[in-house]
């Protein structure tokens, strides 16, 4: 689960972390009020999106103007600047093309810059290790400074057994070419960064960029905190950060009955049991020359309810002109899907080809549910020919 | 033969006594692993499935010989029953257990490495011997005794490879689905090197999918080996989109190496077969061993 930068920004602040002085606004009427209350020479307005590249995005009525973070000298200032990005359209390199609506703004104190640096925490699978990521290269995209320098990321591994002791920090601020005051602050930033981490299982905290102040102080300018959605139950107080405005309906539907959906841009829905083979699935597609319009996993033991819950998701997809429905049943049993296929085609009524390929358990009588249902299911007796069937059919209808 | 698992392997199941538990342990009965008895906290004593309780995994080795242990623990607990296993000195724990907690696992990792116990898992099928033991969810029926050794992160996929190894008249030594989580026990690496050193294993699959970089650890095994047993290899993922999460906690692209086309070009560099669909697995393999490929 992601969440904005203010509200990373509120939780890193408990654990010590150093941020500016700021307010979430949802109108320009509460941007004039937060930047007469920060006060100061400057204040920054900030779009709140869950996209990185804000500042050198564009809004989508404004090709050429400015981006998603700007500088206002007064109050009246940022109240426009609040008037220009409240519900337009970010795009960014992360957003792709369709962009964003921005539906809340982040007001800020200004900032003294003397350096940009660069500093994230994640789990690394080759060492199953919660991994420090740091660089001088703050301020920029991360994947850009490791393609192309690599010598200028620093990494640093954290013992579970012991956690994160504090001459690693030292070292890291050392190697940051940190000096004076600024290396006891560079500790307490990172042991803020490493107990929010930890306490509310993470899956990243990045600041990006951690600046540098002229006096040596250190402050967290920018914040992303993302969580590993597998620990979300022990975290219940997480839960009311979710932003629905950020996330994709459909996925959230499928979460809502415990399915793992992706949409895509392709044509062809799928339905599959196990990530694995759903992902064959669509590459398999892809092969046969058509595009897929989604990922969906219904996982090992889906009930008949969540069977049918993910046909009629696969079904809303307007951009779908063919399905898909490829099922190994290990514990799955083929004639749960079955009665579950036959029963949400009824209630939605199959407004495009179905190609259904059944193996595993109980095979038999799945494709016998199928055949008897009257309804016009294409059966396919493995993933090559349910692949040719499908896209056949597809380009058949695309004909006519 | 085949490597980890055999007919006289003595298994216990652990959350024996839940609905998955149950489901699963009768069918591994059916199938005739040699099941030796179970745990669930405060159920013990009892008997299940014609089988005794325990309340402690060490309360079980105690009463007899342990050689591995397969975890159906809800996500919550599972990380505990997997270091109560390693504490009790249970040679193999598989955890079949989907949602854990990647830290947890971080945890766990840390304890295993300095133990002898190996880990199969989470979030994976779990390992067969065709016609010897099945510890795990996958269905029994696909199998055949032989000599492919099938390596997976993906359950399902698996099964693909089982059942189409099967229809072509090849069976399988040993079967592994090692998971899709991130942080995990063991990996293509560690299945890999008991599949080139196994007399009875004569070729092998390996299916890898996005995400991490630990097929490239696989194939740079295999090259360094000098194995003369063929290798016929897949990637899923192949349309999937940088930065999306497809389903498996450990299957995202977040970097240049974790793209399916990186890991095939690495794969095709160290001298394995690459099956051009998923629908040709065994296609691929019997070709190759015919020397038609």
């Amino acid at each position: 689960m992601n969440i904005h930068e203010y509200q990373a920004k509120a939780l890193l602040k408990g654990f010590g972390m150093p941020v500016l002085d700021g307010r979430v606004v949802r109108s320009p009427d509460e941007a004039l009020v937060a930047a007469r209350t920060i006060g100061g020479p400057i204040v920054v307005v900030k779009a709140q999106i869950h996209a990185g590249g804000r500042g050198a995005g564009h809004f989508a009525d404004d090709p050429g103007g400015k981006g998603g973070v700007r500088l206002a000298r007064t109050p009246d200032d940022a109240q426009q600047a609040a008037v220009a990005m409240l519900d337009s359209t970010l795009i960014t390199r992360q957003t792709g093309p369709a962009g964003r609506v921005v539906r809340r703004l982040y007001i800020e104190a200004g900032c003294e810059i003397a350096r940009e640096l660069y500093l994230s925490l994640l789990v690394d699978r080759a060492t199953g290790r919660i991994v420090i990521v740091a660089s001088q290269d703050g301020g920029m995209a991360i994947e850009d400074v490791a393609a192309a320098t690599p010598e200028r990321i620093l990494k640093e591994a954290i013992d579970p057994a012991t956690g994160l002791s504090d001459y690693q920090a030292r070292n890291l601020a050392a190697r940051l070419d940190l000096h004076g005051r600024s290396i006891r602050a560079f500790t307490t930033v990172l042991r803020a960064a490493y107990e929010a981490f930890v306490s509310l299982d993470a899956a990243i905290v990045e600041i990006n960029p951690l600046v540098v102040t002229g006096s040596g102080d250190l402050v967290a300018l920018d914040a992303k905190m993302s969580f590993d959605d597998n620990a979300l139950f022990r975290h219940p107080e997480l839960e009311e950060l979710r932003d629905e405005n950020e996330e994709d309906p459909r996925e959230r539907e499928a979460a809502r009955h415990g399915l793992a959906y992706v949409g895509l841009d392709g044509t062809i829905g799928c339905m599959v049991n196990g990530a694995g083979l759903a992902m064959a699935t669509m590459d398999i597609i892809k092969m046969e020359g058509e595009e897929p319009a989604n990922f969906l996993d219904v996982g090992g033991g889906a009930s008949r309810e969540r069977v049918a819950a993910a046909f009629r998701i696969v079904l809303s997809d307007q951009k779908v002109r063919g399905i898909l429905v490829n099922i190994f049943g290990g514990i799955m049993r083929c004639d749960i899907i079955a009665e579950a296929i036959v029963a949400a085609s009824r209630e939605t009524g199959l407004r495009v080809p179905l190609v259904v390929r059944l193996a595993g358990t109980n095979v038999e009588r799945g494709e016998e549910i199928l055949s008897r249902s009257g309804l016009k299911i294409i059966p396919a007796s493995d993933l090559g020919d349910a692949a040719r069937k499908i896209v056949a059919a597809v380009r058949a209808e695309g004909v006519a | 033969m085949s490597i980890l698992v055999h007919s006289d392997t003595r298994v216990i199941t652990q959350g024996f006594t839940g609905a998955q538990g149950t489901f699963h342990s009768e069918q591994a009965l059916a199938y005739g692993t040699k099941l030796v008895g179970g745990v669930t906290p405060g159920r013990g004593g009892e008997t299940h499935l014609g089988l005794p309780v325990f309340d402690t995994v060490a309360q079980a080795c105690a009463a007899t010989r342990v050689d591995a242990s397969v975890i159906y623990v809800p996500p919550a607990g599972a990380a505990d029953a997997i270091l109560e296993a390693i504490a009790a000195g249970v040679p193999l724990i598989v955890c079949i257990t989907e949602g854990i907690p990647v830290l947890d696992m971080v945890r766990v990792q840390q304890v295993l490495h300095r133990s002898d116990s190996l880990l199969i898992g989470p979030n994976c099928p779990g390992i067969i011997t065709p016609g010897e033991c099945k510890i795990g969810i996958m269905p029994g029926a696909i199998h055949r005794p032989g000599k492919v050794g099938i390596v997976s992160r993906s359950g399902t996929l698996t099964y693909e490879a089982v059942a189409q190894t099967t229809a072509v008249g090849l069976g399988q030594s040993t079967c592994v689905g090692i998971g899709g989580d991130p942080v995990k026990g063991m990996d293509f690496t560690d299945v890999l090197e008991r599949f080139i050193a196994d007399p009875d294993t004569d070729s092998i699959i390996m299916i890898g999918e996005i995400g991490g970089t630990s097929e490239i650890d696989g194939a740079t095994l295999i090259r360094d080996s000098g194995t003369k047993k063929p290798v016929v290899g897949f990637i899923a993922g192949a349309t999937a989109p940088p930065g999306r999460r497809m389903g498996h906690a450990g299957a995202v692209i977040t970097g240049g190496h974790e793209t399916a086309a990186a890991k095939i070009e690495a794969l095709r560099d160290a001298g394995i077969h690459i099956s051009a669909s998923p629908a040709l697995l065994g296609r691929t393999l019997l070709d190759v061993l015919s020397g038609s490929f």
